[in-house]
């Protein structure tokens, strides 16, 4: 229950700069997700704060006390590793407990304090068996589980949720950020699933080539994107470039498009935010004529593919609600339209 | 039909296998030292043996010699093998590669230049070189055996227990030690078979009046072949064979344990 600074921190393997500048703070009981493709450096953030790699540059401290020079056992930290690495030769109570029994306590303070873990991770009764008897959301909770036990100052989650399927992660997630409020514990995760960002975290920071490109509440990242990049990593974006104008761009065939403030260069619109109706009809806002390229139909929405000739060879993408049950056939002429103040302005 | 080939196949190799040492324990309790027909029964051959000074304390010396290299070449190779699965250091794929010419450079000549060498040095013959010979002998099929088991684990086990508070010490004996131990028994076997079947590095590196068990077995049978060596062999045999099945019975070798 910490808060977490990390500043100027870099790490650089040969000419490969894995963390470049990194400066943020993780609040005392913020759950906080770090989002990015592989080799972005979320990782190497994480195993910083965790111990296991000394950045080159920079500080990182725990309420205000500078760690980087003490060794991962000293630094009363919490991890749950994507393999969730439990011993396999130790049971499920020896493994939650391992933590305590390093530290020489007590016997029955262990079993109690083991009790109390399984029970906050719904896993009473499982106590003698061994890891691999277990399934996979189950080792899961162990791995979170044996984490908390020492009360860490910092709960570090690698991918936490990633090998597990569909269903039973969106289970965990719940259930992880219930067991996240209830401890109060600040938690960092690193993933490359946006949903999973969004759902769980109190903020999140994107993270490019070892740069932070965004830091903020997940809902703000999403609505109002730093950049491109960010716009197309979390979520999908329709990418508008131009010159910019009075109120908005001028795009590359002369058609203007309004934006919520002055524009630099881009903007971007989420496919869920346009409207699409079929023939040329004006409309308020933004509006392009084009052609439907492709219809796919899945059950709640509808996700158009629509030719412009403002947009040349990239389609428009579009989320429409199934509100008739009708879909608009491939060759259809359309109208896609959308407001001025959902076409965001990005850095390009 | 194909099963019952297959069954007979297996039963044949069985008995190619087994047949030579289930009549030499036969022999070893069978009165006649020509091993003449009708078999009698008499433990006349295990009487002398217990009288054979030599051979006795050849195999003294062969178990000894063979505890000792165990512990030694399973401790030393189990470190060896975790600093090849845990650093990087320079020319580490030439040492590794250099481990396996050494199993198959013919015996004969790794004793010949043991035995220069050691003369060459000043070690000398005796015991103590048999032994050096053996450790190094052995250490190979350590690493080797260890570090197969490396193979399925990677380090996020000791820094899961590092996250946990375990200092580098702690994690080693709580974790690496405990998850390779299969590997690590195994490895041990390999050191305890390599030394105690050793005959020809013993033969070169034992003075005069000073053997080892296969050594001395060798001499006896130039001598003139007695069936007091039928009685330790079997002795041998029932004894290695019980280890291997209690130590087959609890591990499972290549299995993830």
């Amino acid at each position: 229950m910490s808060r977490v600074d990390i500043l100027h921190v870099s790490k650089r393997y040969g000419s490969f700069a894995a963390l470049d500048n990194v400066t943020i703070t993780f609040n005392d009981g913020e759950f906080f997700g770090l989002l990015g493709p592989s080799g972005s450096g979320k990782t190497t953030l994480l195993r910083s704060v965790a111990g296991f790699i000394v950045p080159d540059e920079g500080s990182i401290s725990f309420d205000g006390e500078q760690v980087e020079n003490v060794p991962v056992h000293r630094r009363a930290i919490g991890m749950v590793f994507q393999s969730y690495a439990l011993f396999p030769h130790l049971t499920i109570a020896d493994n939650v407990g391992f933590g305590l029994d390093v530290r020489s306590t007590p016997r029955e303070d262990i079993r109690k304090r083991v009790t109390e873990m399984l029970g906050l991770v719904r896993l009473s009764g499982l106590e003698g068996r061994y890891p691999k008897q277990l399934s996979g959301g189950q080792q899961q909770r162990v791995a979170l589980a044996r984490a908390l036990i020492t009360r860490p100052k910092v709960l570090l989650l690698d991918e936490p949720l990633g090998a597990l399927d569909r269903r039973l992660r969106q289970e965990m997630q719940v259930e992880l950020k219930e067991i996240q409020r209830e401890t109060g514990v600040t938690a960092i995760f690193v993933t490359h699933d946006q949903e999973e960002a969004l759902t769980l975290s109190d903020r999140i920071a994107i993270i490019d080539q070892g740069k932070l490109i965004q830091v903020d509440a997940p809902q703000t990242v999403y609505e109002r994107p730093a950049n491109i990049f960010a716009a197309n990593f979390l979520g999908d974006a329709n990418v508008f470039r131009g010159t910019p104008v009075k109120d908005g761009l001028k795009l590359a065939d002369g058609t203007m498009i309004e934006t919520l403030k002055a524009a630099t260069g881009a903007a971007i619109v989420r496919p869920e935010k346009l409207r699409v109706a079929s023939g040329r009809k004006k409309a308020a806002g933004n509006s392009l004529a084009g052609e439907i390229t492709q219809a796919i139909y899945s059950g709640a929405s509808v996700t158009y593919r629509i030719r412009t000739k403002a947009m040349g060879d990239v389609p428009l993408l579009a989320f429409i609600q199934n509100q008739t049950g009708e879909v608009l056939d491939t060759g259809t002429l359309v109208t896609v339209s959308w407001d001025k103040d959902q076409t965001i302005p990005v850095a390009p | 039909m194909a099963q019952r080939v297959v069954k007979l196949y297996l039963a044949f190799v069985l008995v190619f296998l087994y047949l030579p040492i289930v009549v030499m324990i036969a022999m070893a309790f069978n009165r006649s030292a020509l091993y003449e027909m009708p078999f009698t029964f008499d433990l006349v051959w295990f009487k002398a043996l217990s009288t054979n000074e030599r051979l006795l304390q050849a195999s003294w010396n062969s178990v000894w010699i063979a505890c000792i290299n165990t512990v030694i070449a399973t401790a030393l190779g189990t470190l060896a093998a975790y600093a090849f699965a845990r650093y990087e250091f320079r020319a580490k794929r030439l040492l590794q590669l250099l481990l396996f010419p050494p199993i198959t450079i013919p015996w004969l000549i790794i004793g010949t230049s043991m035995l220069i060498f050691f003369f060459w040095t000043g070690i000398g013959r005796g015991l103590h070189a048999i032994l050096l010979g053996h450790v190094a002998l052995s250490l190979p099929y350590v690493i080797v055996v260890v570090g197969a088991r490396f193979a399925n684990f990677g380090p996020e086990l000791e820094e899961a227990a590092a996250s946990l508070g375990a200092t580098p010490w702690q994690a080693f004996w709580r974790v690496t030690i405990p998850v390779l131990a299969p590997g690590i028994t195994a490895a041990a076997l390999f050191a305890f078979a390599v030394s105690f079947d050793q005959f020809v590095i013993s033969y070169f590196l034992a003075p005069p009046g000073t053997s080892t068990l296969p050594v001395e077995i060798y001499t006896s049978i130039r001598k003139g072949f007695t069936p007091e060596i039928n009685a330790i062999s079997s002795i041998i045999i029932l004894f290695s064979m019980g280890l291997m099945l209690i130590v087959a019975r609890n591990y499972k070798f290549g299995g993830d344990n």
